[in-house]
């Protein structure tokens, strides 16, 4: 993996950590580090994952572990201003805003006032004792699904996006988690741990949203666990907006209980290297789950999909639908598995995966996965790859309407179906602006 | 107004036009009938610059210009206009966004100012009142969710707003209900005046009751192979084509 002048990177973030803990003082003892020294052993016994493992044999990941990263705590803290952070979010709408810079909270740039009654609109850094016991359940353990990165993530998290909803809590407003990242002087890790528990009866509108504060190479390293209680109901946009030369590993757990519902948006415009993973437990009866999945690349850039739904109980649907536009030498991939096991009779799960190529050179690895224990169920998975409707594309043009922007009307024609359920109009506007944008600017 | 000269045409290697001949002026309306696979939609096609047919000999000349190298979209900007035998749905474009783009777009290449919001939206107001057309139809995305009706209603829409030259219209007739076929028929008559022109393509007679053709041609095997006028196509709805077919190999023999 290294060659051998450097060091073995694993031992690099081993040595980054002891001198991150050896800066922390009174917090070594805190509940918040307990966790991250156990996830510290775990990796030391962790391998990275490499072409040879089923899930990863379509990204390598290489260029990341052949970059020393400094991790965000050991470096040197940068504030931008509120001007500079406000470029960054989605306008036109009012939401409570939380804003990182590389994986560190930043309460001046932030607003949420107006929280009401228990609910916990707020960072893992700042939580209190008491906040920490609820949720405490919901944020001990190394998991099963979790990879080398996703273990250097809870080691080096001290700070993430965390959200509780109360039994019976609607919030008023989305909630709109800006991450920025990037620093002039050093490449920096940011590990975010993103935590979202929504109780009986809960709703929220969440947003997060990553974004390049200098357009340099660094590594955006998040975990983000969700869990909804009977009948919450969540919808979350994920929008990756990295800088293109950065990196970018996300994986979000989402564990649903009885009929809730949540709808997963994951749109990825920018990053050089990019993989997201989500990993969807339908625990209960009558659960609702949407994936949709919208990524755009160009030039180089390799965006890599992991999708796993575990229907682990009767009666529960799920809908999946990924799109994507690969244009100049882009690489796409979509791997889609769901598992529905032996009890979970009255299954509904819905695939589909389409991807569309702007230029020879772009290409799209589709693998979908049925695994199906029960018999009385309705599956069905689908993926297609495909160019531009030539069709359609002669009838725009033959409304007088010019080459490029029939090409853009194309695109977001094909974009529809992830955009239309969007539920926050003044986003939806403002993410078609940015498809059309998006590879309009390429020149494509 | 148009015209076309020994034009011949490929479609994936394959020669579908075979030397056509027509001369299209101000003010008429011509009908262009003929069997299935003749080459008419080729022939409509081929004159709105469809990338995947090929021509490989003869003229297209269109108020004085050249069309055969020019790009579709400056065809259209030029006064062409081909009504779609079906027509393409795009999701997430409403009519408005649409028609907007494209009468600006039009605007702008003949040096006209653009057409402002309350312009644009009496404009389409007076438009879809000739045919029939609910307001909601137009808020919604071009083309989705519409009955095979509504397509062809669209289509004529298009026609009315974009208001061009020459009018191709490519089977506009078929799979309209006689209602439907009425309120086309309509549209395109208030359409057309002396400064304009309209080719029909049209497979049957039924809306040259309504329409009423100045010229009636026969295209078969990439030829026309006999012109008249209306009477021709009232000929054509009771014998049918063999005899003409016959004819023409005779002749050529």
């Amino acid at each position: 993996m290294a060659n051998s002048n450097k060091p073995n990177i694993k031992d690099k973030y081993i040595k980054d950590f002891e001198l991150f803990e050896s800066k922390l003082n009174g917090q070594s003892k805190s509940y918040l580090h307990s966790l991250r020294k156990t996830a510290i052993e775990k990796f030391k016994s962790a391998e990275f994952p490499t072409l040879k493992d089923e899930e990863w044999r379509y990204t390598n990941v290489k260029p990341i572990l052949q970059s020393e990263f400094i991790p965000a705590a050991n470096a040197g803290e940068i504030t931008p201003s509120a001007g500079e952070a406000e470029k960054h979010l989605y306008t036109g709408f009012d939401y409570y805003k939380l804003v990182f810079v590389n994986g560190i909270f930043q309460p001046a740039l932030s607003d949420i006032d107006g929280i009401t009654g228990n609910a916990i609109v707020s960072n893992l850094g700042s939580l209190k004792e008491p906040e920490l016991q609820k949720l405490k359940t919901h944020m001990e353990s190394i998991g099963d699904s979790d990879n080398a990165f996703n273990i250097l993530n809870k080691a080096f998290s001290v700070d993430g996006a965390v959200i509780f909803l109360p039994d019976n809590f609607i919030l008023d407003k989305p909630v709109q988690i800006l991450y920025l990242t990037g620093n002039e002087k050093s490449e920096i890790l940011s590990s975010p741990r993103n935590l979202i528990v929504a109780g009986k009866n809960s709703q929220a509108k969440i947003i997060i949203n990553y974004q390049p504060l200098f357009d340099v190479k660094y590594f955006t390293n998040v975990v983000t666990d969700v869990f909804t209680d009977e009948n919450a109901i969540i919808d979350f946009y994920k929008i990756q907006n990295e800088s293109e030369k950065a990196f970018h590993i996300d994986k979000i757990d989402i564990t649903q209980k009885g009929k809730s519902v949540v709808s997963n948006f994951s749109l990825s415009f920018g990053g050089a290297l990019v993989r997201n993973d989500i990993n969807v437990l339908l625990d209960d009866e009558y659960i609702e789950n949407h994936l949709y999945g919208l990524y755009l690349a160009t030039g180089t850039q390799h965006v890599d999909n992991h999708t796993f739904i575990d229907h682990a109980k009767p009666n529960c649907e799920s809908n999946e639908l990924y799109k994507g536009i690969l244009d100049e030498k882009a690489r796409g991939i979509f791997s889609g598995k769901i598992l529905v096991r032996k009890d979970a009779q009255k299954t509904n799960a819905f695939q589909s995966n389409k991807s569309v190529l702007l230029s020879d050179s772009a290409t799209v690895d589709a693998k979908p996965q049925l695994e199906i224990y029960a018999d009385d169920v309705k599956c069905s998975h689908g993926a297609t790859v495909g160019q531009l409707d030539m069709t359609a594309y002669f009838y725009i043009l033959s409304r007088g309407i010019p080459a490029d922007l029939a090409k853009s009307m194309l695109i977001r024609a094909f974009a529809n179906d992830v955009i239309e359920p969007i539920k926050i109009a003044a986003l939806k506007e403002q993410l078609n602006h940015q498809i059309l944008q998006h590879l309009h600017s390429k020149d494509f | 107004m148009i015209t076309i000269k020994n034009l011949h045409a490929k479609v994936e290697g394959k020669e579908i036009l075979k030397g056509v001949n027509l001369q299209v002026n101000a003010g008429e309306i011509h009908a262009i009938m003929g069997p299935n696979g003749s080459g008419k939609s080729t022939l409509a096609n081929v004159l709105a610059g469809h990338e995947g047919y090929e021509v490989t000999a003869g003229e297209v000349i269109f108020e004085g210009k050249d069309l055969i190298d020019m790009p579709p979209e400056d065809r259209a900007r030029e006064g062409l206009f081909l009504a779609f035998q079906y027509p393409v749905e795009i999701p997430g474009i409403t009519n408005t966004v649409f028609l907007q783009t494209a009468i600006n777009e039009i605007r702008k290449y003949r040096g006209l100012p653009e057409l402002g919001a309350k312009e644009f939206l009496d404009l389409m107001r007076e438009k879809s009142k000739i045919l029939n057309i609910d307001s909601s139809l137009i808020s919604r995305s071009v083309n989705v969710g519409f009955s095979g009706g509504e397509k062809k209603k669209n289509e004529i829409f298009q026609l009315l707003m974009i208001d061009p030259k020459l009018a191709i219209l490519d089977e506009t007739d078929s799979g309209l209900d006689i209602d439907a076929l009425k309120i086309v028929a309509k549209g395109i008559n208030v359409f057309h005046n002396d400064k304009n022109a309209v080719i029909v393509v049209t497979h049957y007679q039924r809306l040259l009751d309504y329409i009423v053709p100045d010229f009636v041609h026969v295209l078969y095997d990439g030829k026309i192979i006999k012109s008249g006028d209306k009477n021709l196509a009232l000929q054509l709805e009771k014998e049918g084509y063999d005899q003409l077919i016959k004819e023409a190999a005779e002749i050529e023999a």
